[in-house]
C-alpha cells in the first residue's frame, strides 16, 4: 500500500470525513492492506494529529467530534477484520467513562473519550447518569484499566464518592485506576473521596491517564518482584 | 440588523447645525492670512483675522465634499472605505512616550519603538490602517516628521494615518509619499495617506492649519479634521455645546478645504474629550468623552460625510483594569456608532503614551467589537427546527454538521491574549500583560517586510538623504536598519 494512501486515512480523520475514512478503508482491504496497518500507520496518526491541534487551540471542538466520527467509521470497517484475523489492536489500556448518577451533561466526558481514543486507549462510553454499580459492572466484565467519573455540578460531583465505593465494593479496586473529573472538581476532592487522580481538562486526562497506566504497570512489575508498593 | 448606537434625535442634531451655522458667522471663525484671499473671494468677509461665514455658502460647500473615498495599500487595493457605517480602526498617533516592553515604566519613544510597533499592527488584521505612532525623539526634530512617515512607508503595506507638525514639512511629507506612490498622480488616484489636520479650539484655523488645509487639498491628499473641544475649558461645559463647536469647526474646515479644491476627500473627526474639574486633565477614557465622540460622528453623519474620533485610548498610567475596560467600552461604542476611523489603540495615560502590549490587547477588544456590528443572522432558513429534528431532546448538538460549518461564523475567536481557558504547555498561569508579551513576540517573530521595488526603494533614500542633508544633517539615522531587521547596503 503506498504512504500516500496512509496519508489520505490520515487526512480524512483530520478532515472529519466519515465516508472518506471508511471508503479508503475498504479500499485497503481490498488492497490486501493488514487492517491494522491501516489503523496505526493512516488512522491513528491522524488522531494524534488532530488531538495535537486541539491542545494548541489550532482545532475546535465540532472538528474533533467530526475527526471521532470519521474514526468510528473507519473502526467500524476494519474491526471485524481484525477480530477475524484474530489480531487485536495495540492499545494503551481499557477505559470506561460515564457521567454520575443524576448527571445529563456528557461534552466533557465526550472530550476526553476522544481523546483517549485517539491515544490508543480503547474507551468504553457508559453515557450519562450512570449508577456507581453500573461502573462497577462494567469494569468487571470489560476488564478495565481505568474508570473515568465525570461532573459538572457540585450535586451530583459527589456521586463520584459512590462510584468509588462501588469499585471498592466489588472487589475491582486492586486492579482498577480512577479518575474524576468536571467543572466543580478539585484535587482535593479526588483525594478526599479516594481516587487515584484529577484532570482539569481533555488533554490533562490523557496525561493522567498514561501515568495511571504506568503506575500499574510498575506495581505489576513491582509484585512480581516481590515487592508490594502502595497503588 | 446591524445594530447601532444613537445619542441624538433628529430635532437636537438640527438644533446642533443650526447653532453652528450661527457660530461660525457670528462670532465666526478666526483664521489665518494663508487663507484670507481664498475666503475673501468667495465673498466671506474677514475681518480682524476673523472669517464670517455665511451659512448658505457653507451648506453649498459642504454638499461638494465627497461622501466617501478609499484609502489604498501599497499593492493600490482599497484598503480603508471612508463613507456610510463602514468601521475602521488605526493606533493613537504622534505619542511622546513609551511604556518600555520590559520596565512597564513610560520613557521617550525612539524610532525602533516605532518600527516595532508598525511591525505588530502590520500582523494584526483588526487594524486596517497605520499610524504615524510616535515621536521618535533619537530622531533629530529637523527631520522627524517626514521620517516616522518614512518608517512607516517602509515597514508596512497598509494606509496610513499621519500629520504634518509644520506647514513646510507637510510638503516634504506629500513628496515622500508621492515617490513611494509613483508619482504625484498616482497619489491623488490612489492615496495612500491621511492627514489629521487640528483646528484650536475654540474656533481657530492656525496660520499652519488652515495652510495644511488648503496644500492637502489642492494636492488631492485626503484630509482629516481632528476637531477637539474640551467641554468646560475651551468648549461649553454641556456635551451638546460641545458637540456644537465640534460641528462648527468642522463645518468651517470643509469650507476653507473646499473651497481651495472643490471635492477633495475630507473627513468630518474629532479627538473632543471633557475636562476633568477635579484635576485639569482631559480623560480619553471617560464615558463622556465616548459621548462625544459618539455625538459629533452622527452630526457628520446626517450631513454624509465621512467620520472619525479618537477612542480605544485608556488614562491609567500602567496596563491594568481601568485601561482596558476603557479601551474596550469605546472600541464597542465607536463600532456601534458606525464611525470610518477610529484611532487611539494602544495609548493610555491621556494620549501621553504608547503601548505595543496594550496595542494588541486592545486589538482584542477592536475584534469584540467588529463581531459585535455583524450582528446577528439568521444563517439558514430554519433557525432551531431542523437542528432539534436530528438531534431531538438528546442535545447532541455538537456533533451536527451545521454546527462544524457555522460555527466559525457565529463566533469570534481571540488569540491567546485572552484567556478562555486554553491549557498552557508549561501548566504555567500567566496574566495578561505576560500574555500580550508572548503576543507580541509571536508576531515580530511572523513579520516580514515586503520589500518596495529596489528602485523605488532607492528614490526614497536618495530623497531623504537630499532632505537630511538640507537640514543639516551629514546622514540618515541607524534607525532604517536596527539590530532585528538587515537590509545592507541600504544607507
Amino acid at each position: 500500500m503506498p504512504d500516500d494512501t496512509f496519508s489520505a486515512m490520515r487526512q480524512s480523520i483530520i478532515d472529519g470525513a466519515p465516508d472518506t475514512a471508511s471508503g479508503l478503508a475498504l479500499q485497503a482491504l481490498s488492497a490486501g492492506v493488514a487492517p491494522i496497518d491501516a489503523i496505526n500507520r493512516g488512522y491513528v496518526p491522524g488522531m494524534h494529529n488532530v488531538g495535537e491541534q486541539f491542545a494548541r487551540g489550532q482545532m475546535y471542538l465540532p472538528d474533533m467530534m467530526a475527526s471521532a466520527e470519521a474514526m468510528r467509521a473507519a473502526m467500524a470497517v476494519l474491526d471485524p477484520e481484525l477480530k477475524k484475523l484474530g489480531t487485536e489492536r495495540p492499545m494503551a489500556g481499557i477505559v470506561v467513562l460515564g457521567t454520575t448518577k443524576g448527571d445529563i451533561h456528557e461534552i466533557g466526558k465526550i472530550l476526553v473519550g476522544t481523546l483517549l481514543t485517539a491515544h490508543g486507549f480503547r474507551v468504553h462510553d457508559l453515557g450519562v447518569d450512570v449508577a456507581g454499580e453500573k461502573f462497577a459492572a462494567q469494569a468487571r466484565e470489560l476488564h478495565a484499566d481505568i474508570v473515568g467519573v465525570s461532573a459538572l455540578l457540585t450535586t451530583t460531583m459527589r456521586n463520584q464518592k459512590g462510584v468509588v465505593e462501588a469499585i471498592e465494593k466489588a472487589g475491582l479496586r486492586p486492579q482498577v485506576r480512577i479518575m474524576v473529573g468536571g467543572a466543580p472538581v478539585t484535587r482535593r476532592w479526588a483525594e478526599e473521596i479516594g481516587a487515584d487522580g484529577y484532570a482539569k481538562d481533555a488533554m490533562s486526562a490523557v496525561e493522567l491517564a498514561r501515568e495511571l497506566m504506568q503506575l500499574r504497570r510498575d506495581v505489576a512489575c513491582n509484585v512480581s518482584a516481590g515487592t508490594t508498593p502502595e497503588p | 440588523m446591524r445594530p447601532r448606537l444613537q445619542l441624538l434625535d433628529k430635532a437636537l442634531i438640527e438644533r446642533i447645525l443650526e447653532e453652528a451655522f450661527q457660530l461660525i458667522e457670528d462670532p465666526g471663525v478666526r483664521v489665518a492670512p494663508y487663507v484670507v484671499d481664498l475666503l475673501r473671494a468667495a465673498g466671506i468677509t474677514v475681518k480682524d483675522g476673523v472669517a464670517h461665514i455665511p451659512e448658505a455658502l457653507a451648506r453649498r460647500l459642504l454638499d461638494l465634499a465627497p461622501r466617501g473615498f478609499c484609502l489604498y495599500d501599497r499593492t493600490g487595493k482599497p484598503a480603508v472605505r471612508y463613507g456610510g457605517d463602514d468601521v475602521h480602526f488605526d493606533p493613537g498617533s504622534s505619542c511622546l512616550n513609551i511604556l518600555d516592553p520590559e520596565t512597564q515604566q513610560a520613557r521617550p519613544a525612539q524610532s525602533a519603538d516605532l518600527v516595532r510597533l508598525v511591525q505588530v499592527a502590520e500582523m494584526l488584521p483588526q487594524f486596517a490602517a497605520q499610524s504615524t505612532a510616535m515621536v521618535c525623539n533619537d530622531i533629530p526634530p529637523e527631520i522627524g516628521d517626514w521620517y516616522r512617515l518614512l518608517l512607516v512607508l517602509w515597514y508596512s503595506e497598509k494606509p496610513v494615518v499621519t500629520g504634518a507638525f509644520s506647514a513646510s514639512s507637510l510638503h516634504t511629507l506629500i513628496e515622500l509619499l508621492a515617490i513611494e506612490s509613483g508619482g504625484r498622480a498616482a497619489l491623488r488616484l490612489h492615496p495612500r495617506a491621511i492627514f489629521d489636520v487640528c483646528p484650536s479650539p475654540p474656533l481657530n484655523w492656525s496660520e499652519f492649519a488652515s495652510q495644511n488645509l488648503v496644500d492637502l487639498a489642492r494636492a488631492g491628499v485626503p484630509a482629516e479634521i481632528v476637531s477637539m473641544p474640551l467641554a468646560g475649558a475651551t468648549a461649553p461645559v454641556t456635551l451638546a455645546g460641545s458637540v456644537t463647536q465640534h460641528a462648527a469647526e468642522c463645518i468651517s474646515g470643509i469650507t476653507i478645504h473646499q473651497l481651495a479644491q472643490p471635492g477633495s476627500p475630507i473627513v468630518w473627526g474629532g479627538a473632543p474629550a471633557i475636562f476633568d474639574m477635579r484635576t485639569g486633565k482631559t480623560p480619553m477614557g471617560a464615558i463622556e468623552t465616548a459621548m462625544l465622540d459618539v455625538a459629533c460622528a452622527e452630526v457628520g453623519k446626517f450631513l454624509g460625510l465621512p467620520t472619525h474620533a479618537y477612542m480605544v485610548a485608556g488614562d491609567g498610567r500602567v496596563i491594568d483594569a481601568q485601561v482596558e475596560m476603557e479601551s474596550g467600552m469605546s472600541a464597542v461604542l465607536g463600532a456601534l456608532a458606525g464611525i470610518n476611523m477610529i484611532s487611539g489603540a494602544g495609548m493610555l495615560d491621556f494620549l501621553a503614551c504608547h503601548s505595543i502590549e496594550k496595542l494588541v490587547i486592545d486589538a482584542e477588544a477592536i475584534a469584540s467589537a467588529q463581531r459585535l456590528i455583524e450582528g446577528i443572522d439568521a444563517r439558514s432558513d430554519s433557525l432551531a427546527v431542523a437542528m432539534f429534528a436530528q438531534t431531538g431532546l438528546q442535545g447532541d448538538f455538537l456533533k451536527l454538521k451545521e454546527t462544524r460549518s457555522l460555527f466559525r461564523k457565529e463566533q469570534h475567536f481571540p488569540s491567546a491574549v485572552i484567556d478562555r481557558g486554553l491549557p498552557q504547555m508549561d501548566g504555567a498561569m500567566p496574566d495578561i500583560l505576560q500574555r500580550a508579551r508572548q503576543r507580541v513576540g509571536e508576531l515580530l517573530s511572523a513579520y516580514e517586510r515586503h520589500p518596495l521595488p529596489p528602485e523605488r526603494e532607492q528614490e526614497i533614500i536618495a530623497f531623504a538623504l537630499r532632505e537630511a542633508k538640507q537640514s543639516g544633517l551629514e546622514g540618515l539615522p541607524e534607525i532604517l536598519r536596527p539590530e532585528y531587521v538587515h537590509e545592507p547596503g541600504l544607507i
